[in-house]
């Protein structure tokens, strides 16, 4: 492998794994305030590509990429309220399980309306200039994804550490119910947890997107448990570590195909989550948790 | 209401004898009732899985999502084994077969069995690590594995075994008295061990951990049993499955799978045996037989329904598991068993219950 090549298969690994983060994200924000695996997530990201597909075609992208945030952000507080909400006090199995059922809703109605076959995704001219450095090649979404992904992660972290509600935010990931007491409002802290968390998988679907052309009601199976395990990988609950975690699991599969290991590439992922789950459960950047009897 | 231990004995006869009549009935007049034969059979095989799934999800509270791979493993077993001598050239056509299995064909039982121990064999392995980490990452840690388990099924590395991505044909079916009869009897041991000592430990173990340990129950060796049991019938599941369908490749057995099997197991009732088998019929009869009508395009008095297209029917199923979860989260039983007495006592509550129903409207009016 030429240096070369290496730099080229080290950018698309970056630009995969930035799309990673950005989901990851979501998967650890609601995992911190909820304990749940919001299996339905990835799912989230498949529609707000279908959203993009029909938001382009009608009002031209420019004003589709705000349009279908939207959507996708609605859609997230939706599957809240109505899914997630109504058993938030059930076993923790119920509403997983009830996260499994969206996701399988969501699969099933997108393969009902818009048929399983793949649906190209909208062009966008300016992400897919192509831009050269030396020998290495790529797109404009290339080399933006990395960018946007550090500098949206950045405004995440400054709105937890120094905003109203992001203490609010960490106050009701550090303990639901004394929070409760404590006058914070549980639902809108939740909201806003859905809210950002679907913002950043639209941005990531239109990034992942772009580079793969075409949606299918599948689409966001995969990326989606890839990116819990990228959010396990860096610390359940931590915004950096899922970005650590996104990054390392993009980079990696970008190589393992380029070395002619594709069919090995999901496996590695999970080869990847057992190892650290046996290791260091609370992952990279994770705090250390005490069961109470 | 107490019933004589005869009277239920002679009851069960019955029931069977009458179901044993039906299977009969049914086999002789396969042409005309075809589907039925197909949905009774699928419907066992996945009573089996589900009820595997249930000892893990509903008996000893381990939330795993595993299934899907284990019934790869026992169906791929249970196909290279059989896969008579003579097709096997033509089923190995792209890169022939690992010459180390080429000359091996196994009787049918001793292959299913065989499915199950490899099935059984991968989960003692995998076990010890994965059944030490707590109840969501355990999902997705057995999630991950079903899904290496079809990677590796699928890759070329493998094409001398399990033929790559181009599955495995030409798998000797066997008769529907033997299919049903294998689904009764796993059924019937994995009910047995679940009524035995070692069920009321699960139990425990899912009612509350600590307490059990407390009680004595050796936690990671109980774990791993109902793991390694449920795995074992799983892997049978997945054989009987490849014997039913004759043809199979590593997409049968994607993560979609296990959630269906999720399905069957939340609507028949998380920790009850007979819910899980009455849903799999009931399911697997809606899903292939009666709600087909869904996905056809249905014309109302020349007026014709948008909404009726193909997908429309898992539509209604997923919005049914929803509801199911948000709404009647016990299911069809809930952790209750099929009895006679409660049978009876239904069927005797039914008049009373629809003589509520009105005495309610009535009461609604007066108001």
């Amino acid at each position: 492998m030429s240096l070369s090549v290496f730099f080229q298969h080290c950018l698309t690994g970056i630009s995969l794994g930035g799309a990673y983060a950005l989901i990851a994200i979501g998967y650890t924000m609601v995992y911190g305030i909820l304990r749940l695996i919001n299996f339905a997530h990835g799912d989230i990201f498949m529609v707000a590509g279908y959203f993009m597909i029909f938001a382009t075609a009608t009002f031209g992208w420019l004003a589709g990429i705000p349009i279908m945030l939207i959507c996708t952000v609605v859609l997230g507080v939706v599957i809240e309220r109505a899914a997630y909400k109504p058993i938030r006090t059930a076993p923790r199995m119920s509403v997983m399980i009830s996260a499994i059922g969206v996701s399988y809703l969501l699969q099933n109605l997108t393969t009902y309306l818009f048929t399983a076959l793949p649906r190209p995704y909208p062009e966008i001219p300016v992400l897919k200039r192509i831009f050269q450095i030396g020998s290495v090649s790529a797109s404009l979404v290339t080399f933006l994804t990395p960018v946007l992904t550090v500098a949206l992660v950045i405004l995440l972290v400054y709105i937890t550490n120094h905003t109203k509600i992001g203490m609010a935010m960490r106050a009701v990931s550090r303990d639901f119910e004394t929070s409760r007491l404590m006058g914070i409002r549980i639902n809108q802290v939740i909201s806003i947890t859905f809210v950002i968390g679907s913002f950043l998988a639209g941005v990531g679907s239109l990034l992942y997107f772009t580079d793969r052309m075409s949606v299918t009601p599948f689409s966001g199976t995969l990326p989606g448990l890839k990116c819990f395990v990228a959010a396990v990988i860096g610390g359940i609950g931590s915004v950096p570590g899922a970005v650590v975690g996104g990054f390392v699991i993009g980079i990696c599969e970008t190589f393992l195909i380029a070395l002619g290991y594709s069919t090995f590439s999901d496996a590695f992922t999970f080869i990847l989550l057992i190892i650290m789950l046996l290791f260091r459960p609370t992952g990279l950047f994770g705090e250390k948790m005490i069961d109470k009897v | 209401m107490n019933m004589k231990k005869t009277t239920k004995y002679i009851c069960t006869l019955i029931a069977a004898a009458a179901f044993i009549l039906l299977l009969v009935f049914l086999e002789s007049n396969k042409n005309t009732y075809g589907m039925a034969v197909t949905v009774l059979q699928k419907g066992f095989i996945l009573a089996v899985v589900a009820v595997s799934m249930n000892l893990l999800n509903g008996f000893t509270g381990l939330f795993s999502l595993g299934q899907a791979g284990f019934m790869a493993l026992g169906a791929y077993t249970y196909a290279i084994f059989t896969i008579p001598l003579e097709s096997r050239a033509s089923v190995y056509y792209i890169s022939g077969m690992n010459p180390v299995l080429a000359g091996i064909e196994l009787p049918m039982l001793a292959a299913l069995l065989a499915g199950g121990l490899v099935a059984a064999l991968f989960a003692a392995v995998i076990g010890f690590p994965v059944l030490r980490l707590k109840s969501d990452y355990l999902a997705i840690a057995t999630l991950g594995f079903s899904e290496i388990i079809r990677a590796l099924i699928a890759s070329p590395q493998m094409d001398t075994i399990t033929n790559g991505s181009y599955g495995l044909k030409s798998i000797p079916a066997a008769s529907i008295y033997v299919v049903i009869g294998l689904c009764v009897i796993s059924i019937g041991i994995m009910a047995l061990l679940i009524n035995s000592s070692y069920g009321r430990a699960f139990k425990a173990i899912r009612e509350d951990e600590i307490a059990a340990e407390a009680m004595g129950i050796n936690l990671l060796k109980h774990k791993e049993l109902a793991f390694v049991i449920s795995s074992f019938f799983a892997g049978i599941g997945g054989g009987l499955l490849a014997m039913f369908m004759r043809s199979i490749d590593s997409s049968t057995f994607k993560i979609a799978l296990t959630y269906d099997i999720l399905l069957i197991v939340v609507i028949g009732g998380m920790g009850s045996i007979t819910g899980s088998v009455l849903s799999a019929l009931l399911v697997t009869a809606s899903k292939e037989w009666w709600l087909r009508f869904f996905d056809e395009p249905l014309t109302i008095g020349g007026v014709s329904i948008p909404l009726f297209r193909n997908g429309f029917r898992m539509v209604i199923f997923s919005v049914l598991l929803m509801v199911v979860v948000l709404f009647y989260r016990r299911g069809i039983m809930g952790t209750n068993e099929f009895s006679w007495e409660g049978f009876f006592g239904l069927i005797r509550s039914v008049p009373q219950r629809i003589g509520s129903l009105f005495r309610r409207k009535e009461g609604a009016s007066n108001d």
